[in-house]
């Protein structure tokens, strides 16, 4: 796209192309400056001493981070499960042909999403005393089921319209209609956004440290807040942040697959 | 005893800090966004490069986890600032890499004749980004911005568990105290809807601002 042929600037001439090389060089040297200073300040603040990375060969350190681990993909597999079934309930709802339907499932999608996550975590954890594990995987369902049922709802209007004018003049149902014409077409379209969402509810997995539940982050937390480790904030986040953002990664380049391979097919088709 | 009306300057207080957090990094997350959505369509290959991992990073990373290595991290690191300031730094790097998304997309929905005549004018590369192509990539960009920028007020409730004074942290005070708890989240609820409900009505007024007949 913005690679060599981009609208914004000529196929560069020779002399563009070394004026560009030398930005280049300039930049490079710049990043390479910054990431010298971050390297520098690591070994000067003693961020790669022997004490502060030992308890990771520790084998209760690595079975502490295992266990969060294991945790935040629980909470992000049953979060998943949960959002997906609410989302598609509440869809539902919103497409009904009952007002009434409609405008409760209306209300409740819209208070949820306008919400932040987390006053809803809190709320759960706090107000209604809900153990942690629940509150976080409540909160997360209530959350991104409202944003998911949203994201449906979108995705069948946007099936066109003949679709379902057809189905009907064929003497279908509505459910019929809804089950085996719109939501097929619609899943194929919506399937990059859902993946995207999803992301979104890993991420958020994390928030459960906020309220003390034993996940990925809050294990971290407990090494990093350890004297006798002599409070290894950075080695910690080092470790964590890798694993963190690598597991979004995969999810994101699955969704970003899907997406190119959809409109690879919806070309061919057309 | 009404929680509210009793607590009414603790509120406000709150309040106030969740929307300077949000204008704060609102403004860093602009700022960084548009720049490094400039860095991913220049013809410098390592501004390129730059942006493009700007932008995986900082969208893949739990804003948890950012905070945790920001507030919590840069200190030990040496670089010892308010929390406030570390909150906003967290918060708006975090936002810029939607932000970048968000003004990339806007500018790929300029018609690619745009750009064309302005490099047949003979404009170089800035000129064309920053008086042709930008401005009209506004209109596009409104919707998105404004919603990003409603995610960034919601998230800015996590600074309260960082020390940040601001809306969502005033629960704790006023359950110390042995108000109604779930009076409480009712008018913290309220505070964040008025937030953000004014930023999409800011937005909105701005869509209709910037509309042309086309």
């Amino acid at each position: 796209m913005s690679t060599e042929s981009s609208a914004l600037y000529d196929v560069p001439g020779p002399k563009a192309l070394a004026r560009h090389r030398t930005y280049g060089w300039i930049v490079t040297a710049l990043l390479v400056g910054v990431l010298a200073w971050v390297v520098y300040k690591l070994f000067d603040t003693d961020q790669f001493a022997y004490d502060k990375w030992a308890p990771f060969e520790y084998v209760g350190v690595q079975k502490l981070l295992l266990r969060g681990l294991r945790n935040t993909l629980q909470i992000f597999a049953w979060a998943a499960v949960l959002s997906l079934a609410f989302g598609a309930v509440f869809a539902a709802g919103r497409l009904s042909d009952h007002r009434v339907v409609r405008w409760v499932s209306g209300l409740v999608v819209e208070f949820f999403r306008a919400m932040p996550v987390l006053v809803l975590i809190f709320f759960i954890f706090i107000a209604m005393k809900v153990e942690p594990r629940l509150a976080l995987i409540a909160g997360l369902t209530l959350y991104n089921g409202s944003v998911l049922a949203e994201v449906f709802r979108g995705g069948v209007n946007a099936v066109p319209r003949g679709q379902s004018e057809a189905a009907y003049a064929l003497g279908m149902r509505k459910t019929t209609v809804m089950v085996s014409i719109l939501i097929p077409q619609a899943v194929r379209t919506m399937l990059p956004t859902i993946i995207s969402q999803l992301v979104v509810t890993l991420k958020d997995t994390s928030l459960g440290y906020l309220i003390s539940y034993e996940e990925f982050l809050y294990a971290g937390k407990q090494i990093a807040t350890n004297l006798d480790y002599s409070l290894p904030f950075i080695p910690v986040v080092m470790v964590i942040a890798p694993i963190y953002i690598g597991m979004c990664m995969l999810l994101s380049g699955l969704a970003r697959y899907l997406e190119s391979s959809g409109r690879r097919r919806n070309k061919t088709a057309a | 005893m009404n929680v509210l009306l009793d607590n009414f300057a603790l509120f406000r207080k709150g309040f106030v800090g969740t929307l300077e957090l949000t204008l704060a990094s609102s403004a860093i997350a602009l700022g960084i966004g548009v720049l490094m959505a400039g860095c991913r369509v220049s013809p410098v290959r390592p501004l390129r490069i730059l942006g493009g991992v700007w932008v995986t990073v900082l969208r893949n990373t739990p804003l948890t986890l950012l905070f945790f290595a920001v507030v919590l991290g840069l200190p030990r690191f040496g670089v010892v600032l308010p929390f406030f300031t570390l909150a906003v730094l967290a918060l708006g790097c975090y936002t810029s890499a939607f932000i970048c998304e968000a003004v990339r997309s806007g500018i790929n929905t300029v018609p690619v004749g745009q750009g064309e005549a302005a490099r047949s004018l003979g404009m170089n590369f800035g000129r064309t980004l920053s008086l042709i192509v930008l401005p009209q990539a506004l209109r596009a960009v409104i919707p998105p911005v404004g919603s990003t920028l409603i995610a960034l007020a919601k998230n800015t409730a996590i600074a309260g568990s960082f020390s940040v004074v601001e809306l969502l942290g005033t629960y704790r005070t006023l359950n110390e105290l042995g108000y109604d708890i779930v009076v409480t989240f009712l008018w913290i609820a309220v505070g964040y809807l008025i937030i953000t409900l004014s930023i999409s009505a800011l937005f909105r007024f701005l869509e209709k601002r910037l509309e042309v007949a086309r």
